[in-house]
């Protein structure tokens, strides 16, 4: 500063420079701080797949939870998966046919459908589906009682929380997806053949005859099958955000967000792998 | 001849049970961070014998319960029960040495999804697979009669008090019949009529089962009350253990302050 008491731009320069160093070094700070959340995370993740996998594989076995969560992941979600793939059918019938109609390929509407539904559509919606009900289920429920310590206490009575809660929960989800699948595609290609029908009379027999001629098992089976990934995904992230939280009710919201939307981005970011395996596999 | 062997093991196992303590911690620190919990805190239980741990709140009581029953593990000196190391253990074989454990929580943690007598058969349903379903629901009703709680059977968690909860904590704690108990603030929370019939329900057990127990509570009348011996914890470190009267003659300030304000 002068002795005006003026600041001068001499004065301001190396002030400046400082700050901007300061600014610097936290953004390095914190961007190295991201990098090392992000690494944590997947470490820890990786160490409680571990103990899962562990943990399922060797008895005693918990057949009783199984088949409750088999119940839970699987019969209850039945009707949103049917409803959700019977939307997504009548969705694909309408574009299809006006797009169709436009190109003068109208015939091929039965294929596109059938194609449509099963190798794209019906997995990823029954995905995406059963990630928001059973994911953010598994989540909140897991959360709430890790942070009210009854995990604790079942770890007390010295029962492994691994296989009683997770492997349980996570092979359910593997075991119930392609089933559901199969469920949202039956019910994507009646609705889709329905919405079809309405406006243009076409029988159920040709609507079947035409859409799957030509089709072979490597067509349908690998999209259906890869579910069992997103199956595996849902309830690996859900069961990890679930056990480890940490707060009371905030921590529960929270685990039960993040297993929602870190399933989906994670199950769609596989479908992108195991699409071109799938292409490439099976082709 | 049998009637010398039964007393020859009856005798080695005495022995056993002056030898090795059921609990003992070693120098056993713990922080979460910064904040140092336990700073060296040694301390050991037999059987048959009730230790009290004392202190305010926050200085490390629950955290010495969890590394006890490994719920936590500690950063340095060593946690043995019944002579084993428990330091390093997998999860199956901590709960080898867990089965011999009773754990009641300071909340309960009952599991809310279960009722009262769900919750109390669930370690009988995953260890003592001996058991018929009418074996095991016969030992849940006796396991729930001796907390006094065996009108409430298919009641709901949600559905009863407090008090009710730490009864049936208790009796599911009692299940398998452990060789250690861990109670983590008993009477916390209650009225003083329900605080004295934990107590007394305590010391009946302490008389039928010999268990070997350690009571985190921050309540004086009631560490007189059930316990043996008592431990004082400050900062991290006992301060003072022995019974009542030694902590009465203790000349450490925080203790007679202690003693003062209870």
């Amino acid at each position: 500063m002068s002795d005006s008491g003026i600041t001068s731009a001499a004065d301001i320069a190396p002030s400046r420079t400082r700050q901007s160093i300061t600014s610097s070094l936290s953004a390095a700070g914190r961007a190295t701080g991201v990098v090392a959340g992000f690494f944590t995370w997947f470490g820890n993740l990786g160490m409680f797949s571990w103990q899962v996998l562990k943990a399922a594989v060797t008895p005693p076995y918990e057949w009783r939870e199984l088949i409750r969560q088999l119940d839970e992941v699987g019969s209850r979600s039945f009707p949103l998966v049917a409803l959700a793939g019977a939307a997504v059918g009548v969705i694909i019938s309408l574009e299809a046919r006006y797009s169709l109609t436009r190109f003068g390929a109208k015939s091929m509407f039965p294929a596109t459908l059938v194609y449509s539904v099963i190798q794209v559509m019906g997995p990823i919606i029954t995905g995406l589906v059963v990630s928001g009900r059973v994911g953010a289920g598994i989540g909140a429920e897991l959360a709430s009682m890790k942070v009210s310590e009854q995990i604790d206490a079942i770890e007390a009575s010295a029962v492994n929380p691994y296989r009683l809660l997770a492997a349980t929960r996570i092979l359910a989800c593997i075991l119930m997806l392609p089933l559901l699948t199969v469920a949202a595609d039956a019910s994507g290609l009646m609705a889709g053949w329905l919405a079809q029908t309405l406006v243009e009379p076409l029988s159920f027999h040709q609507f079947v005859s035409s859409g799957f001629s030509g089709a072979t098992f490597n067509a349908f089976l690998p999209p259906t099958f890869k579910t069992v990934v997103y199956g595996f995904i849902i309830g690996l992230i859900a069961c990890f955000q679930g056990m480890n939280t940490r707060g009371g009710a905030e921590g529960v919201g929270r685990a039960a967000t993040n297993s929602v939307v870190l399933g989906s981005l994670f199950l769609i970011l596989a479908d992108v792998v195991l699409v071109k395996f799938i292409l490439v596999v099976f082709p | 001849m049998a009637a010398s062997t039964d007393v020859a093991i009856k005798r080695a196992e005495e022995a056993t049970d002056k030898d090795v303590p059921s609990v003992a911690v070693e120098n056993v620190k713990k922080t979460f961070g910064s904040h140092v919990v336990l700073d060296g805190v040694s301390l050991s239980v037999n059987r048959g014998e009730t230790l009290a741990v004392l202190g305010r709140s926050g200085t490390g009581k629950s955290v010495l319960l969890r590394l006890i029953i490994g719920l936590v593990s500690a950063d340095s000196g060593s946690v043995r029960i019944q002579g084993h190391d428990i330091a390093g253990l997998g999860l199956d074989q901590l709960g080898a040495i867990r089965k011999k454990m009773g754990f009641l929580f300071q909340h309960a943690a009952l599991y809310d999804s279960l009722t009262v007598s769900e919750n109390v058969a669930f370690p009988l349903e995953h260890h003592r697979k001996d058991l018929s379903p009418q074996e095991r629901a016969e030992r849940v009703r006796q396991l729930l009669a001796e907390v006094g709680m065996e009108g409430d059977l298919a009641k709901m968690p949600s559905d009863i008090s407090g008090g009710m909860q730490k009864r049936v904590g208790l009796a599911r704690a009692l299940a398998l019949e452990p060789e250690i108990l861990l109670l983590d603030e008993p009477t916390a929370g209650l009225d003083p009529i329900s605080s004295g019939e934990i107590d007394e329900l305590i010391l009946k057990l302490q008389r039928e089962h010999r268990m070997a127990s350690i009571v985190v509570t921050h309540d004086l009348h009631s560490a007189r009350a059930i316990a043996n011996r008592l431990a004082l914890l400050d900062q991290g470190k006992v301060v003072v253990e022995g019974s009542f009267e030694d902590l009465q003659q203790s000349d450490v300030g925080f203790v007679k302050e202690f003693l003062k304000q209870s």
